[in-house]
C-alpha cells in the first residue's frame, strides 16, 4: 500500500467514482482549472472536461440549488463550498430544502449529493475563514454528517457518501490536507455510521473527531510514556453516530473525555455526553464525563491567541490527566 | 403552435377544477376538516393553467405554496391531491407535506415549497441535470413577485443563463407579496425587465388571459428546449382571497378586489369559447359542473382514506 496525502486520498475518491458512474459530477468555486481553494480538484478537469467538473460563479446557495435540483433528476452531484464558514450562505437550500425533501413527499423523491467543505483553524485565516460549524447539520434530520481525520478514512467515507442515497455534508480539515497515511489503491467504501478505536488503551476513553482525533493521538502517546493508557474513538460520521461504539469503550475504561474544535456550547460534545448519560454505560463511569473544545469566541488572527482557542495536544494531556488522576 | 379547439376547451375545464378544488378547500378548512394553514390561488387559474399547457406531459415543474393550481395543471390526479390536503397516508406525500408540499415526482410535479423563492435554485440544478443526461425535458419554475427580491433569484438567473439551461422561470406577479405592494416592492415597472440584466429574454403579459400565458410561455418552453437557455415570463394576475387564512385585507380596497373580479380568467376563456363558437354555454355549464363533481369524488375519496399509522411517523427522513 502506499502513501498518500489527505488532498490526494479526497481526489482519488472522487476520481474513481467519476469513472465508475456517469452521474457523478463536480461544483463549486475555482474546482476546475485552479483546483479548489485547497487543491483538492486539481488535475481533474483535465481528465473528466469541464462538463463534469463544473466551476460556478460566487453563488453558494446557487451551488447548493444546483446540487439538491441535479440530485432530484437522477444525477449524483459533489458540491464543494470554499470554506465551511461559506455554507452559512447556502443554509436555506441545505436545510429547508435538501434536508426535508425526501420526508415532505411522503419518501418519494430522493436528493443524493455530497457537500464538500474545509473547516477548522490554525491557519491564520481568522473569524470568518476557520470555523468547525458541523453541529449545525447535525441538528437537521435528512442530512448526514461525516468528519474524516485520515487519508484511509477521508477516501473510503467519501465513497460511501458519494454511493449513499441521501444529502451528506462532508467536512474535511484544512489542517489535514497535507497529512499522509496509507491509502489502498483500489475504490472501497468505509460505512457511514461507524466509529473506529483509532488506539486501544484501558485508563480512559478519548472520543474526538477530525484534527482532534491526531492530537488525540498524539497526547495518548506521550500519556502512555507516564504508564497511561488513552483508548481514543473516532465517530467518523456525526450523524449518524455510532453510539455502539463509543459506549463499548466507556464501559471498558469507566471514563471519558470528549475533545473537539468547534464551540463547546451547543457542541457535538454534549450531544456525545448526553447519548452516554442516558445510557448503561452511565453507571460504568468512575469520573464526571468530561469534554475539552473550542471556546465560545471567534477565532483570532493572531497566531497564538489562535492556537490557544481550541484544543492543542498540550491541553489533551492536560485534560486526561486530570481525568485519570488517581487511577494510575 | 396555436391551440386546437379541443385543448382550448380542456384548458376551462382546468380552470374550473382548479377554482373548484380551492372553494372546496376553503369549505373545508371553515368546517374543521383541515388544520394548518393554506393558500388560495383563486383567480390566478389563467397563469398556473396557461403556463403549463404550453409544456409536453414529460416535462416538469417546481411549484410554490400557493401551487394548487399547478399540481391540477400538470394533471395530479385530484384523489390522491385531495387526500394530501388532508392529511392522510393515501395522498400524495402520505399526509407528509399537506397543502403546501403537494409532489408528485412520476407526474413531472417536482414539488410545491413552502419558503418563497425555494424552488428557484433547484431549478438550476434540475436543468443542469437534465442538460448533462442530454435529455429534451425542460423544467418550468414557478415564483411569485415577492420571490424576485430575494439573493437567491439573483443567483439562480445568472447561473441558469450562463450555462444556457433548459428552465423557463414564471414569476406570477398577483400584485402583494402577503400585504406589501409590487408598487411598493419594486423601483421598476416590470419585473420582466431584470431578465435583460441576465442576458434572457423577459416578458409581460395578461396573466388572466389563459391563451396569452400560453403563447408567451411556449416561445420560452421551445427556446429553452433548444438548448438556447432560460427566459422569464411575467404573468400579471391577482389573488381573490387572503394570503392565507388569517388576513384581513387592510392594505387593499374592496374596490380593487372587484375590480380585478371583474377580469376573471375562468369568465374571460369561458365567453372567448362561446364567442368563437367552439363551445355552448350550455357545454361550459356542463363541464363546469363536471368538475365540481370531480371535486366532490376526490372528498368522498379523501374522507375514505386512512391516517398514518403512528409506527411509520419516521419513514421517510433517510434513504
Amino acid at each position: 500500500m502506499r502513501e498518500l496525502t489527505y488532498r490526494e486520498a479526497v481526489r482519488e475518491a472522487l476520481r474513481q467514482e467519476m469513472r465508475r458512474d456517469q452521474r457523478v459530477f463536480i461544483i463549486g468555486e475555482d474546482v476546475g482549472v485552479y483546483g479548489g481553494a485547497f487543491g483538492v480538484t486539481m488535475g481533474l478537469v483535465d481528465e473528466f472536461g469541464e462538463g463534469r467538473v463544473v466551476d460556478t460563479p460566487i453563488s453558494e446557495l446557487g451551488i447548493a440549488g444546483a446540487i439538491t435540483g441535479a440530485a432530484l433528476v437522477g444525477m449524483r452531484p459533489v458540491g464543494e463550498i470554499m470554506f465551511m464558514d461559506f455554507c452559512t450562505l447556502a443554509m436555506e437550500q441545505l436545510v429547508n430544502q435538501a434536508a426535508k425533501i425526501r420526508f415532505m413527499f411522503g419518501g418519494k423523491a430522493r436528493v443524493p449529493f455530497v457537500l464538500r467543505t474545509p473547516a477548522g483553524s490554525g491557519s491564520g485565516a481568522a473569524a470568518q475563514h476557520s470555523q468547525s460549524l458541523e453541529n449545525w447539520f447535525v441538528h437537521v434530520p435528512g442530512l448526514k454528517v461525516v468528519m474524516p481525520s485520515s487519508p484511509r478514512d477521508a477516501k473510503g467515507l467519501l465513497t460511501s457518501s458519494i454511493r449513499d442515497d441521501n444529502p451528506v455534508i462532508f467536512i474535511e480539515h484544512k489542517l489535514l490536507y497535507n497529512i499522509k497515511g496509507l491509502v489502498p489503491e483500489e475504490p472501497y467504501t468505509t460505512p457511514l455510521g461507524t466509529a473506529e478505536v483509532k488506539r486501544e488503551g484501558r485508563d480512559a476513553t478519548v472520543v474526538a473527531t477530525s484534527v482532534m482525533v491526531r492530537r488525540s493521538l498524539e497526547a495518548a502517546e506521550y500519556m502512555a510514556r507516564e504508564g497511561v493508557e488513552l483508548e481514543v474513538v473516532d465517530p467518523r460520521t456525526l450523524k449518524p453516530m455510532d453510539e455502539a461504539t463509543i459506549m463499548q469503550s466507556v464501559k471498558k475504561t469507566g471514563r471519558v473525555l470528549i475533545v473537539h474544535e468547534a464551540c463547546k456550547t451547543g457542541g457535538y460534545g454534549g450531544e456525545v455526553a448526553a447519548v452516554i448519560a442516558e445510557s448503561e454505560a452511565f453507571s460504568y463511569l468512575d469520573a464526571p464525563i468530561m469534554r475539552l473544545a473550542g471556546r465560545d469566541m471567534p477565532i483570532p488572527y493572531n497566531p497564538t491567541l489562535e492556537h490557544h482557542t481550541v484544543p492543542q495536544t498540550e491541553s489533551i494531556i492536560e485534560a486526561a490527566r486530570e481525568l485519570v488522576q488517581g487511577t494510575v | 403552435m396555436p391551440l386546437s379547439e379541443s385543448r382550448k376547451r380542456e384548458l376551462l375545464g382546468q380552470m374550473y377544477t382548479i377554482r373548484a378544488f380551492e372553494e372546496m378547500a376553503e369549505q373545508l378548512y371553515g368546517m374543521g376538516k383541515v388544520h394548518g394553514t393554506m393558500h388560495l390561488s383563486i383567480g390566478m387559474e389563467g397563469s398556473a393553467v396557461g403556463s403549463v399547457a404550453a409544456l409536453r406531459d414529460d416535462d416538469l415543474i417546481l411549484s410554490t405554496h400557493r401551487g394548487h393550481g399547478h399540481c391540477i395543471a400538470k394533471g395530479a390526479d385530484l384523489n390522491l391531491m385531495m387526500a394530501e390536503f388532508m392529511g392522510k397516508e393515501e395522498g400524495y406525500c402520505r399526509g407528509r407535506g399537506g397543502s403546501m408540499h403537494i409532489a408528485d415526482i412520476v407526474g413531472g410535479n417536482l414539488g410545491a415549497n413552502g419558503v418563497v423563492g425555494g424552488g428557484i435554485p433547484i431549478a438550476v440544478g434540475v436543468g443542469l441535470g437534465l442538460k448533462m443526461q442530454k435529455r429534451d425535458q425542460v423544467i418550468l419554475c414557478f415564483f411569485g413577485d415577492g420571490a424576485a427580491n430575494l439573493g437567491p433569484f439573483h443567483e439562480a438567473m445568472n447561473m441558469a443563463t450562463i450555462w444556457k439551461l433548459p428552465v423557463v422561470y414564471v414569476c406570477e406577479n398577483n400584485q402583494y407579496a402577503i400585504s406589501f405592494s409590487v408598487k411598493k416592492a419594486f423601483a421598476i415597472e416590470r419585473i420582466s425587465d431584470r431578465a435583460a440584466a441576465y442576458g434572457m429574454p423577459g416578458v409581460t403579459v395578461d396573466g388572466n388571459d389563459v391563451l396569452e400565458v400560453h403563447e408567451a410561455v411556449s416561445q420560452a418552453v421551445s427556446r429553452a428546449r433548444a438548448g438556447e437557455g432560460p427566459s422569464l415570463v411575467e404573468n400579471l394576475t391577482y389573488r381573490w382571497r387572503g394570503h392565507s387564512k388569517s388576513d384581513a385585507n387592510r392594505y387593499r380596497t374592496a374596490e380593487e378586489i372587484e375590480e380585478w373580479k371583474r377580469k376573471d380568467p375562468i369568465k374571460r376563456h369561458r365567453e372567448r369559447l362561446i364567442r368563437e363558437g367552439i363551445m355552448s354555454a350550455g357545454d361550459a355549464a356542463q363541464m363546469r359542473l363536471e368538475a365540481y363533481a370531480a371535486i366532490d369524488a376526490a372528498v368522498a375519496f379523501a374522507e375514505a382514506s386512512s391516517e398514518p399509522t403512528l409506527e411509520s411517523i419516521e419513514e421517510g427522513v433517510y434513504a
